[in-house]
């Protein structure tokens, strides 16, 4: 049954094979027209069963700062996850301004095209030094051959200078990633996807294991992010949430359960019944 | 220039250099020009051995390339040292000529012992040397690649790699087993008269091919360090460490992988081209599961991630098999698998770490701390201990 | 690196055939020296006897005098009668002697063939009955129809099917039909029939070849089925044959042929479940500790060798208890695996969890040192281990369709491991705390398992069961310090082509690869069919790089 429904989905004739598909061109402007940057429409997720997302409908504006929060298990990184192409969803689509279908990108053309990620648990290269950390993160030709070649210009040393004092690891630029504190690597990973030049920043967990002035140093970066980029963040450190929430999204057991400002939010009966439990 | 550029930073690979330059200089002198009853002659089964030994550093450094850097650890690599042979040991047999015992011109003997009446299309064109020295590069340049491309797409990583390039190798072996395949079946291809016109037992031509093994090697070396120290290394390294974080990054992990996992099966195969002339012989013996894990321990002991390393694995580990195997062929087995569960228990950085950290402890004195405080502990009296 | 293979056959050929030539002459040159010289004293003194026993008069005389005698002592009803003939056919036969005497050779012993006493040594002047040819064929017969009044129906049977070959020509018709008149036992009669049916198939009138089509459609001996094609085939092709007779026959035998197809892929169906089951076997421990622990261990077909050795080594301790041995063969080899298992985890895994490639390096280790050490305590060569009588010979369920007992038992077996194994995960302490510290190791230690002692007990298991599996492969191949190596491979294909961590998986996994493998050998070759079957697992993979029941969700995919 399983094999008749899989050849059944490889001749469908509204999809196209990903490697005859052209490849995506991000260099005419993204379409944000409308004003949101990012649609989520209806998408669903399940694994085993078990329904991660629920006919998630989700809509970022261009240059928003958006706060995502929920219980967990929520579908909080499972979201995340379909936006940047790590899990295709059973049914929905997902569309990045008016004219990039991402459902039909891969990661590293999501990537490339604009959407930066950072993982709940830090991750960064432990054995290249933070600079190199950075050279590598750093908008470029992506591919192969030219990689062998490449030569950083001074324009590009300047570009990942000002990016590590932004994060403050100037000090820091020629140990080993893998040496940094907890709170470093936090930001160096936020400052690897500052080299990306990326739309969309999608943020997990920032502050988690963050002392309290790194935190609201964090606050203060993430807010000046802000117009530049969309910025969705994912945090349930609810005092930093509430110090850099404009709109906040409540989710739970996958779709959309409440959203506007954290007051309103925080007010709401729903939300208060799923945080504090019948 | 270059040279210095991918050499700085390097004392390792400074020294590998030398010694092979050495090599290059010395083996032809000492062989050729010194007599033999010098004290100083080198014989020309020692120009074997050692030319024996600078196709496994070869190979070695292949795979410290793709294990070392790229974390992929393929149990496969000797299928693409076997394949590069065979296609050397093919032009070796067209050159045999009718001087085979059946004195067939246009048939090597084994064909015309399994009455094959006129050769198979896949050996047309290796009675020409350019052809077959193409061959040793495409043909398991293009397995690898087709094998990387489906095993890279699909994101099979770590040990179940490792398993199903196993897989790739035990299925090389029994295919190049069978008498229909048309390679000679088990006991392959050999008795070679000469290559490129020269007769091959002949001692210039050992001379010439271990010189060969040795400017291969360097040059080699000089390559897989300029792509190390490259950008792409650098992204190589990234994805060993974070393979999604550089996903997310925006590369094209698959790609990277593929490039590196091509080119080292090609290193690979020229090790094995240089080597069948040498040995005389190539049977399907070298697709044996156990040659490509034994070659991962030459690159384990020697030291990963630092290809020099591997080359000083390579030798050390067969330099100590040669002579195991002479004196007590019994404990060669039980040494091996002994050095497997030594190195990865006690030495993850191979030789190379041993030697950075005695280094290191000299640097900053550790080195004479300890050892005064053990020389005390047994009441021995030392220099710098003050009464 | 590299071993050089001698071209040893290709020398080895014209040898071989010189020295069957000779073997040839030898054996046809004997029996004509021996009639060259008869022994007149052996004759004189069996003659001068004064009741001389029937079978006596073997001994000497010509071929037709022998043959002569050889009819009178079968039909005597003497008990001894059978195994006399059979003695003689067999070329074991001894007479001669003062006074004459007829004795049997065995192997190395020898007895009195009319009394059966056993006899220290070949009498003086006995020397070997010759037989020639056509003596061989009246024997035969005579056998057969000794054995055709045999009071036990199932030899009456055998006897009867064994005519089969000789039937064509009716020699046996009128044989038969006395035979039949008497007959009673259904099988037997249905037996005799058969051949007195081939029979008239050759050598009747046509009426009587067209009843014996019918009969003989049902059949499936391929001496029948022979027949029934040179009917077909001579009569449809020859002027003066019969069209109708040539078209039923043809129909008689294509039937058969479809019947013998069909038990032909019941039979292929069996030999691949059978291999099925050895790799289940060999696969089943890797999957727990492959696939629940997720430790691979390369030492896996090193513990399978070393539960083979433990079987060898009891049956050295008890050569006259096969069949005890073996089923002591089953704990020892669980427990002696299972203890080297827990050595291996101990001494060296427990030191790499969670570096896999380590792991799989230093196991690689163990099982050379494992190998060599086999090699140097037993010895480098293969040993045989004798199998009970119950696990040897077929069952011969009709002529073209037989099971080994061996691979019949060990499917079983396989399967009974299996349910064992299953049970233990599923019902027992250890099973639930094994699945526990699978999923997730520290929840597991904090609510109270000592997860390391996990650890060790769950290798150890999967270990132990490596060495049963060693006991059930010492009955179906010599065992040798190469034996784990062949099965590593596969088992690890099994473990990963079924899903790492589902022991269904497992379980389909071994018995698909077997059925696969199985049916690709008759058009692929056995080697070519095991390459297929490894691409076809490599590219498998790439499709579904989680195996046929993956795990799923999102813990599966980081």
């Amino acid at each position: 049954m399983k094999l008749l429904d899989s050849a059944r989905e490889g001749l469908r004739r509204d999809r196209v094979f990903d490697f005859m598909l052209p490849p995506p061109n991000f260099s005419e402007d993204l379409d944000t027209r409308h004003g949101p940057i990012l649609y989520v429409e209806d998408v669903s997720v399940s694994f085993d069963g078990f329904r991660a997302l629920n006919n998630l409908t989700l809509y970022i504006n261009d240059g928003e700062l958006r706060c995502i929060i929920g219980p967990n298990g929520a579908g909080k990184t499972t979201m995340m996850d379909v936006i940047t192409g790590r899990t295709r969803p059973d049914s929905g689509s997902v569309w990045f301004g008016q004219n990039i279908d991402l459902l039909r990108l891969s990661e590293h053309q999501i990537a490339q095209g604009g959407i930066g990620r950072k993982f709940q648990k830090p991750t960064v290269f432990e054995h290249l030094s933070v600079f190199e950390n950075l050279e590598l993160a750093m908008a470029s030709d992506k591919r192969v051959w030219p990689n062998l070649w490449f030569r950083l210009t001074g324009e590009q040393r300047d570009r990942i200078d000002e990016i590590l004092q932004l994060v403050r690891l100037t000090d820091h630029a020629r140990r080993r990633a893998g040496a940094l504190s907890h709170g470093q690597k936090q930001w160096l990973e936020i400052g690897m996807l500052l080299m990306q030049n990326p739309r969309v920043l999608l943020v997990d967990e920032p502050v988690a294991g963050m002392t309290f002035e790194e935190t609201e140093r964090t606050a203060e970066l993430l807010t000046s992010l802000a117009g530049r980029h969309s910025v969705i963040v994912v945090e349930h450190d609810m005092a930093f949430v509430r110090s850099i929430a404009r709109t906040v999204t409540v989710l739970h057991q996958g779709s959309v359960l409440a959203e506007g400002s954290m007051d309103a939010v925080q007010n709401d009966p729903r939300v208060i019944e799923v945080y504090l439990g019948e | 220039m270059l040279l210095q550029r991918l050499l700085s930073h390097d004392r390792g690979g400074q020294i590998l250099l030398v010694l092979l330059l050495a090599v290059m200089v010395l083996v032809p002198v000492l062989n050729l020009a010194v007599p033999a009853d010098s004290p100083f002659h080198l014989s020309t089964t020692t120009v074997t051995l050692l030319g024996k030994y600078l196709c496994y550093a070869l190979l070695a450094l292949a795979l410290d390339l793709i294990w070392g850097y790229c974390g992929i650890l393929s149990l496969g690599h000797a299928a693409f040292f076997g394949l590069g042979g065979y296609a050397m040991g093919m032009y070796l047999m067209r050159q045999i000529g009718d001087r085979g015992v059946y004195g067939n011109a246009e048939l090597p003997d084994f064909m015309v012992f399994l009455n094959w009446q006129e050769l198979p299309w896949y050996w047309l064109g290796f009675d020409q040397f350019w052809f077959a020295a193409l061959m040793v590069v495409l043909v398991p340049g293009l397995l690898a690649g087709i094998f990387g491309y489906l095993a890279f797409r699909s994101r099979v990583t770590g040990v179940y790699l490792s398993i199903i390039t196993q897989a790739l190798t035990v299925a090389l072996m029994l295919a190049f087993e069978l008498n229909s395949m048309g390679f000679g079946g088990t006991n392959g291809l050999t008795d070679f008269k000469e290559i490129l016109g020269a007769p091959i037992t002949a001692d210039s031509t050992r001379v010439a091919l271990c010189v060969a093994s040795a400017l291969m090697l360097a040059l080699a070396y000089l390559l897989c360090r300029a792509i190390v120290t490259s950008r792409y290394g650098r992204i190589v390294l990234a994805l060993r460490d974070a393979e999604s974080r550089t996903r997310f990054c925006g590369y094209k992990v698959e790609h990277f992988k593929l490039w590196l996992f091509v080119f080292s099966a090609v290193l690979a195969a020229i090790a094995g081209a240089l080597y069948v002339p040498q040995v005389g012989i190539i049977n399907p013996g070298e697709f044996k599961p156990l040659n490509s894990i034994e070659l991962v321990v030459w690159v384990a002991v020697g030291g990963r991630a630092t290809l020099y390393g591997a080359v000083a694995g390579a030798f050390s580990v067969n330099y100590a098999k040669t002579w195991l195997t002479s004196v007590y062929p019994e404990a060669w087995l039980f040494a091996l698998g002994a050095l497997f569960v030594l190195v990865t228990l006690f030495l993850p950085k191979g030789l190379v770490g041993v030697v950075a950290t005695l280094r290191q402890a000299r640097a900053d004195g550790s080195l004479q701390r300890n050892w005064q405080r053990l020389a005390s502990r047994f009441g021995v009296p030392t220099k710098g201990e003050q009464p | 690196m590299t071993e050089r293979i001698p071209l040893l056959h290709r020398n080895a050929l014209p040898l071989l055939a010189l020295l069957l030539w000779c073997g040839a002459g030898l054996a046809t040159a004997e029996p004509a020296i021996d009639t060259a010289t008869p022994a007149p004293s052996v004759e004189a003194a069996a003659n001068a006897s004064p009741a001389p026993h029937p079978a006596l008069a073997l001994i000497g005389g010509s071929f037709n005098a022998r043959a002569a005698a050889a009819r009178q002592l079968a039909s005597s009803g003497e008990p001894q009668a059978v195994a006399i003939l059979e003695a003689l056919l067999g070329g074991q036969l001894y007479g001669g002697g003062e006074p004459p005497q007829l004795v049997i050779k065995q192997g190395s012993a020898f007895s009195d063939a009319l009394s059966g006493a056993a006899l220290a040594e070949l009498p003086t002047g006995a020397r070997k009955i010759p037989v020639n040819n056509s003596l061989r064929g009246q024997l035969r017969d005579l056998l057969a129809t000794l054995s055709l009044r045999h009071s036990d129906p199932q030899v009456r049977r055998d006897a009867a099917l064994r005519l089969l070959g000789n039937a064509a020509d009716g020699r046996y018709q009128p044989l038969l039909a006395e035979l039949l008149t008497s007959e009673q036992h259904p099988e037997v009669r249905q037996a005799l029939l058969l051949v007195q049916a081939l029979g008239q198939l050759g050598s009747g009138s046509e009426q009587q070849q067209a009843v014996a089509v019918d009969t003989l459609a049902d059949s499936l001996q391929p001496e029948i089925r022979n027949a029934l094609e040179v009917l077909a085939s001579a009569d449809g092709a020859s002027a003066d044959g019969n069209p109708t007779l040539a078209a039923a026959a043809r129909t008689a035998a294509d039937a058969i042929d479809a019947r013998i197809q069909r038990f032909q892929l019941l039979e292929n169906i069996f030999f691949g479940l059978s291999l099925g089951s050895v790799l289940l076997l060999a696969a089943i421990g890797l999957a727990i500790t492959f696939g629940v622990m997720g430790v691979i261990n390369m030492a896996h077909g090193e513990l399978i060798m070393i539960g083979a050795y433990t079987t060898y080594s009891i049956q050295l301790l008890l050569p006259n208890h096969i069949s005890l041995a073996l089923l002591l063969s089953i704990p020892a080899a669980f427990v002696v695996s299972g203890l080297v298992g827990i050595a291996i985890e101990r001494g060296i895994i427990r030191h790499l969890y969670g570096r896999p490639l380590e792991t799989l390096l230093a196991t690689f280790g163990v099982s050379l040192i494992l190998q060599q050490a086999v090699r140097s305590i037993y010895s480098p060569l293969n040993r045989a281990v004798s199998s009970p009588e119950w696990l040897s010979g077929s069952w011969q369920i009709n002529p073209v369709f037989a099971l080994t007992w061996n691979r019949l038992y060990i499917l079983f077996f396989a399967l009974a491991v299996f349910a064992a194994l299953w049970l233990v995960l599923k019902h027992t302490r250890l099973g639930l705390q094994v699945r526990a510290v699978a999923q997730n190791r520290g929840m597991a230690r904090a609510i109270g398992v000592r997860a390391s002692r996990v650890d060790a007990l769950t290798f150890g298991l999967g270990s132990g069961i490596a060495g049963v599996a060693g006991v059930a492969l010492s009955q179906l191949t010599n065992v040798g310090p190469n034996l784990g190596q062949d099965y590593i491979i596969d088992s690890f294909l099994v473990v990963v082509f079924g899903g790492v961590g589902n022991l269904w998986g497992t379980l389909v996994g071994a018995f698909g690869l077997g059925i696969i493998n199985k049916f690709l050998e008759p058009w692929a070759g056995a080697m070519l069919a095991k390459i297929l079957v490894l691409i076809a697992i490599i590219l498998f993979i790439q499709k579904r790089p989680r195996g046929l029941f993956p795990q799923k969700g999102r813990a599966a995919e980081g």
